[in-house]
């Protein structure tokens, strides 16, 4: 097999473009990509100051270095969740890596900042992990952006998170999350803008991506993922792209280009009357946010623990 | 040959193609890679049986 562009010998082939490439036209691939949808969706500008949410896995590593390459300053915020091995590794690869490419890494500690980890924090809370985890980390993403003064954050959600988010909403008809679903999430109410640049590529090619780019990360599994359904509608999805490719993206993005926006009415409402959260001000339609109930609960069996964040 | 992740002795006589193997294991090629001897290769390649081979899974489960 020979690549598409330069006819040397090929490391991939991808069926959804009819194309096949070698390392460094693979990279570039990668790269025009990402900088197609930043301009498609006009997420951002090599002026912006931009925050990157890593977690040590491929898509989050991938987009960074991505984005370093297509010459934006980007720092990473890596988020301790104090679960076992797992954490303990992903940090060692958002490391190494930052070191690598000389970029900054700021990191926070959810067992030592807040006192929970996310088994515990779950637990406490009646909530799945990855509910619990994912209420902890958008609210320290949110909150280290707009500290820190960043003007967009950027998560390495890939073609194939959205099409299965996209899959699960249309399954339930969660007209309310259609409407919300879209790579760019302004800015508003103290909500930092978030962006996701890698919309348009799969997450086997940003697998291939960190291979090619000598990028190590974390290969194993989350081992609060087993058995979601977030991994059973990707499967199905893999089940029908296999024998027609190109399925998930005429999917997602034709949904993003004719069906999207005859959902925002439905979003907009829900996002209407967002006050101030009483103890850490972040935006929230209880008293109370959702953060704070349950750093709360996860830690009131224990030792009371300071609600904001040390040393800020 | 033998195959990393999760690691495993199977026996496929080679040489045999990277699309053939994962016919053979059942696996969709939309949710593997395909590294020999540390390299990526495409569906294409012939793999001998003296080759080193990581058949890496690409899909992550995260539901955030
Ligand atoms: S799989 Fe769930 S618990 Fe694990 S890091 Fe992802 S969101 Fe958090
Ligand atoms: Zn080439
Ligand atoms: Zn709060």
């Amino acid at each position: 097999m020979k690549c598409t562009v330069c006819r040397e010998p090929a490391v991939i082939d991808l069926r959804r473009h009819n194309s096949n490439f070698c390392a460094s036209h693979f990279t570039k691939f990668c790269r025009d990509q990402t900088q197609k949808a930043i301009d498609e969706f006009d997420m951002m500008t090599p002026a912006d100051k931009v925050l990157v949410a890593v977690s040590g896995g491929k898509d989050s590593l991938a987009v960074w270095d991505i984005l370093l390459d297509l010459g934006y300053a980007a720092s990473g915020l890596y988020i301790g969740l104090g679960i076992g091995d797992y954490s303990d590794e992903s940090k060692r690869y958002a490391r190494e890596f930052a070191e690598r490419r000389g970029a900054e890494l700021i990191e926070i500690d959810l067992p030592a900042e807040y006192g929970y980890d996310i088994p515990e924090g779950s637990r406490a809370a009646r909530r799945a992990p990855c509910s619990a985890c994912g209420l902890s980390k958008r609210h320290l993403f949110d909150q280290a952006a707009v500290d820190g003064g960043f003007d967009v954050l950027v998560t390495g959600h890939n073609l194939d998170d959205e099409a299965a988010v996209l899959f699960g909403n249309v399954l339930h008809w969660q007209t309310e999350y259609l409407g919300r679903q879209h790579p760019v999430l302004p800015a508003r109410h103290g909500f930092p803008r978030k962006v996701k640049p890698l919309v348009r590529l799969g997450e086997r090619e940003m697998a291939a991506y960190c291979i090619v780019s000598g990028i190590d990360y974390i290969v194993d599994e989350c081992p609060m993922a087993v058995g979601n359904k977030h991994i059973g509608y990707k499967n199905a999805l893999n089940e029908i792209e296999r024998t027609s490719p190109g399925t998930k993206a005429d999917f997602y993005l034709s949904f993003l280009r004719k069906a999207a926006s005859r959902f925002a009415g439905e979003a907009e409402e829900s996002r209407d009357g967002l006050g101030a959260c009483e103890r850490c001000g972040a935006p929230s339609t209880a008293d109370v946010c959702a953060f704070c109930r349950l750093v709360e609960r996860a830690t009131s069996a224990r030792q009371p623990v300071e609600l904001t964040r040390k040393g800020s | 040959m033998k195959l990393r992740h999760p690691t495993r002795e199977v026996e496929v006589p080679g040489p045999i193609s990277v699309v053939k193997l994962l016919n053979r294991l059942d696996l969709n090629r939309e949710s593997v890679l395909l590294v020999r001897n540390g390299e990526l290769v495409p569906g294409d390649a012939m793999l001998d049986d003296a080759d080193l081979i990581e058949i890496r899974p690409v899909i992550s489960g995260g539901a955030e």
